[in-house]
């Protein structure tokens, strides 16, 4: 698809405000998703920051730093900051820049809702936060909020309640937004089956989200009302069930770990093309692929809860549904090597990001895999094997999938080249930082340790010091990662339209960086 | 001070060979490494032993298979660069090919599936059993009451203060060890009956292979058979509060005989 | 002419999309009373128990027994004790009368309510209560030591794999007293 009017666009009627206000107010959506994208990065900081501590604390065996408590305030804030402040808005960021452009729109379809949208994080993350300073600490019962023991929290709970109803609405209007803007600003001629995959991995995401997070609003509303209002959903004395609890969480909870993965899904199939050279291999079958993994994940969910107790059918069908996701992943995992197949590969940044991507990917794939098969799931069930597993989809995937995203659009959004030997610097520590502080936490689960204990028995101790210098280098590396950005953003050498020799599609029409409104006129599509 | 100093020199060649260890991932079943704990323990009843012959069949697939496809994807890059004169083909589809890596994964998930079924089967048969316990996890200790014997106890953590605090050796079985250890007969069927008291926990001990969570209100149940005497340590699984990480579980599996002495002395004590 | 055409089906995408949000919302909930069906169909967590007061008496099957055991858990709050009922071999159809003793151990009245649990699951369903004191409020007065009786019987259709029933009551502090005690 190219665009056969490299859109010039005219700004006459335009006022830009100044200082705060501009951003206060803004409704661009290059604006928008700049704002979320810094304030995702703030996220992965303060995040990042609460791992460290839980980390430093698992360096030795014995309590050093912080009470056992503590470290439960930290294990939880660290995943809620990092689920919903981190991982989520990189990727609303990244939509809001890249959908329009990609789509040949002039903008989001309601843009007022977009500055909305994003101004609730802020007032949210402040409440979460803040919540570690109220009397009792912030939420210790760990992410998934299971009562009795969140019932058992103090007002640091109803924050942190509060805050993610803001996370949530705040979501379900991105959403939307995306969902109007895909549907509906479609320059003439992008048919739905000609949208880059990357708008394809967000609108299906975006249906996600507004089926599974109602859902979580639903889940914590009852948690709220049981806690105060004496409604008895989750307590077995008033013929409820704490077990009910986990149903909805993870009715809601499995579509959001797609949600975390698809988006990234997308860039790797923007990017893995262009540095090929060519077409994305399988592009139906992708599409179909990401629309199979989002029905699936409807009716996996309880393969979270294996131990609680269910009937034998029970355990069999989500075992045998969850097994099921392995084949449109590994469609997807096959069409990536397959478009690499006898390309013309050249390795910069992005590309490495994306090789490592669908690598570290891949490995938290096997260990889902094997976390799905339930007679060894008693085993694996709430040790570290799974805490391995997860952050190497999570890290492994989403994160290194935005950084992936970022280096590929930065000089498109700048209108400067990165430094491409600081950022291949920035690759091979994060992805060796991120090996050595995961990989060992495989063999600490399966040897027996348990996960969410802030102290542990001898036998463990080697892999943990391991682990945590491993999380040292890999949040350290951070630093590099910002000063690159910020390094982009004030000058280096000129970025052409295309960037990239191998790039196609409407972004790279636009003059790097792009004005402020662009595709004003919209393009015609081939 | 002097001793997390004299602790950190024994444990530093630890964490070099742990690394090298982590660099032939593939000897996990080395013994040389055992001590690090590199997979599961060593089961001792059938139902830990279908656990681990499970997991390390679909950990051995699931390498085969990340060897094929990751040795594809590194022979392209290696083959297939620019720097080496590759020019990019046009293909962008092959329904063949699709058809077969959609085809292969499913067979593969069916020879995942049929032991995987058999096992769950085998394990949640809890019928036949001779005798039951009945578990409640408490904020944070466990109770323990044997139903056909009349013999009841709590089980609570008994690593000192001192060396949680750093402030006296740990011994060896730091944090795995209780007051009151879990008396069991080997060689008979056992029936677990497992409930909590106030809020969710989970009664795990690896060796047995059995897990499962504690939850206020409602019982759950399992079993487990030993096959040979020994002490077996597990601990709370499920997040239940600060004190989550020092619950632990200690299982001494002796024979019959000393089992009923053992019922005696406590009806007697 | 185009762009208004454009925000008035942004209007009615939203529009739509709201809508199922909400209906999502409502989703939520209503997973509440479709788990409960779910769990008397199966019978998890005690759901499932089947109540016949009519005292209708089945066809004795004199060829099968089964052992039903009691136990029980008095939770966090409540100042009782109790001991279960002995344990009991019963043939299918046949019905039994068993009791627990609740003794409160405080010095002012406790009222507590039991919640019943049976194991294994699929047994739930075949459990016929004729008479029970679960879920209804129960209160003893300081000292006072209560029998607590179960009249019961288990369905001929029970599966054959079954031959031992255990059915544990957890003792709640029931509501009222609770809310009596915190609220002020």
């Amino acid at each position: 698809m190219t665009a056969t009017t490299a859109d010039h666009h005219d700004d006459h009627h335009d006022h830009h405000p100044s200082g705060i206000g501009r951003w206060l107010f803004s409704t661009n959506h290059k604006d928008i998703g700049t704002m979320y994208l810094w304030f995702s990065f703030c996220m992965f900081i303060i995040g990042g920051l609460m791992a460290l501590i839980v980390r430093a604390e698992l360096f030795m065996p014995g309590l050093q730093l912080v009470t056992p408590h503590f470290f439960n305030q930290m294990t939880t804030n660290h995943a809620l900051i990092m689920i919903f402040g981190a991982a989520m808005p990189v990727f609303v960021g990244l939509a809001n820049w890249q959908i329009p452009m990609m789509i040949g729109a002039p903008d989001m379809a309601l843009p007022r809702l977009n500055n909305w949208s994003f101004w609730l994080l802020p007032p949210a993350f402040t409440l979460l936060i803040g919540s570690l300073f109220s009397p009792g600490g912030a939420p210790a019962g760990g992410w998934t909020m299971y009562p009795p023991l969140s019932i058992q929290t103090g007002m640091g709970m109803d924050m942190a309640i509060l805050a993610m109803h803001m996370m949530g609405i705040s979501s379900i209007m991105g959403s939307i937004n995306i969902i109007a803007t895909i549907l509906n600003m479609r320059a003439p001629g992008m048919h739905l089956m000609k949208m880059p995959m990357f708008v394809w991995t967000w609108l299906i995401t975006a249906f996600l989200l507004v089926t599974s997070i109602p859902v979580l609003a639903g889940a914590i509303t009852m948690l709220l009302t049981d806690r105060h209002f004496g409604t008895q959903f989750f307590d077995a004395a008033g013929g409820g069930d704490p077990v009910m609890f986990q149903h909805i969480f993870w009715f809601f909870g499995h579509p959001e770990v797609y949600i975390l993965i698809l988006p990234a899904f997308g860039v790797i199939s923007q990017v893995i093309p262009t540095f090929s050279r060519k077409p994305l291999f399988g592009y139906s079958s992708m599409v179909f692929a990401v629309a199979a993994i989002a029905f699936l994940s409807f009716i996996v969910w309880a393969h979270h809860m294996y131990t609680v107790g269910m009937p034998l059918a029970g355990e069999l069908f989500f075992m045998y549904s969850t097994m099921l996701i392995s084949i449109p992943t590994g469609v997807k995992i096959f069409n990536w090597v397959a478009t690499m197949w006898r390309g013309s590969m050249t390795f910069e940044t992005p590309m490495l990001y994306a090789i490592g991507t669908v690598f570290l990917f891949s490995i938290g794939g096997f260990s889902g895999l094997m976390l799905a098969i339930t007679p060894s799931d008693f085993q694996y069930h709430d040790t570290y094997f799974v805490v391995a597993h997860f952050h190497y989809v999570i890290f492994g995937g989403t994160i290194t999938g935005a950084f992936c995203a970022v280096y590929y659009w930065l000089p498109k959004w700048t209108g400067h080249m990165y430094d491409e030997k600081l950022g291949k610097i920035h690759f091979w520590l994060t992805v060796i930082g991120m090996n050595i502080t995961f990989f060992p936490q495989h063999f600490l689960g399966l040897a027996g340790m348990p996960r969410r204990i802030p102290d542990y028995s001898l036998q463990f101790t080697e892999f943990n010091m391991m682990s945590t210098g491993g999380a040292l280098l890999l949040g350290l590396s951070q630093i590099l990662f910002l000063y690159i950005v910020m390094k982009a953003i004030k000058g280096g050498e000129k970025a052409t339209d295309q960037v990239w020799d191998g790039a196609e599609g409407l972004e790279w029409t636009l003059p790097s960086p792009p004005p402020a409104h662009t595709f004003t006129t919209p393009p015609l599509v081939k | 001070m002097k001793l997390v100093r004299s602790f950190n020199a024994s444990r530093i060649s630890g964490v070099i060979l742990a690394y090298t260890a982590l660099l032939f991932g593939a000897l996990i079943a080395s013994p040389a490494y055992a001590e690090y704990g590199l997979n599961f323990k060593t089961p001792v009843t059938e139902i830990a032993h279908i656990e681990y012959d499970l997991h390390m069949l679909i950990l051995y697939i699931c390498i085969a298979i990340f060897v094929v496809v990751f040795g594809v994807m590194f022979y392209s890059i290696y083959a297939h660069r620019k720097s080496k004169g590759s020019v990019a083909a046009k293909f962008s589809h092959s329904t063949n090919a699709e058809i077969i890596w959609t085809v292969i994964p499913i067979i593969i998930l069916v020879t995942m599936a049929i032991p995987s079924t058999e096992a769950l089967i085998r394990m949640e048969d809890t019928t036949n059993s001779d005798m039951t316990v009945k578990i409640t996890g408490y904020q944070w200790k466990w109770h323990y009451d044997y139903m056909d014997h009349d013999v009841e106890m709590f089980s609570s953590i008994s690593t000192p203060r001192a060396q949680i605090e750093n402030k006296q050796e740990k011994g060896e079985n730091y944090l795995l060890e209780v007051n009151n250890h879990v008396v069991l007969p080997i060689n008979k069927k056992i029936r677990l009956l497992i409930t909590a008291n106030d809020v969710i926990h989970a009664w795990w001990v690896p060796e047995l292979g059995a897990k499962k969570d504690a939850i206020p209100g409602f019982i759950n149940e399992i079993w487990t058979k030993i096959d040979k005497p020994g002490r077996y340590r597990g601990q709370c699984a499920e997040l239940c509060g600060k004190d989550h990480g020092y619950m632990p579980i200690v299982v001494d599996a002796v024979t019959e005989e000393e089992f009923e002495a053992w019922v005696q002395k406590q009806k007697q004590g | 002419m185009e762009n208004t055409g454009i925000a008035s089906s942004n209007r009615k995408t939203s529009r739509w999309l709201l809508l199922f949000v909400v209906g999502m919302f409502g989703f939520g909930y209503a997973l509440i009373p479709l788990y409960d069906v779910f769990c008397e169909i199966v019978g998890v967590n005690g759901k499932g128990i089947q109540i016949d007061t009519s005292n209708q008496s089945l066809a004795i099957n004199r060829d099968r027994t089964i052992a039903v055991e009691f136990t029980g858990s008095i939770m966090g709050g409540l100042p009782w004790d109790f001991s279960p009922a002995k344990k009991v071999f019963v043939h299918p159809g046949e019905t039994v009368r068993v009791a627990y003793l609740a003794t409160n151990l405080a010095s002012t009245d406790v009222t507590g309510k039991a919640v019943p649990s049976i194991s294994p699951t699929k047994a739930t369903r075949y459990f016929i209560k004729a008479e029970c004191f679960c879920f209804n409020n129960q209160t003893l007065a300081a000292d006072e030591q209560k029998e607590m009786p179960l009249v019961f019987k288990v369905d001929n259709d029970i599966p054959e794999s079954v031959k031992t029933i255990t059915l544990s009551y957890a003792f709640f502090r029931a509501e009222e007293t609770e809310a009596g005690d915190t609220s002020s």
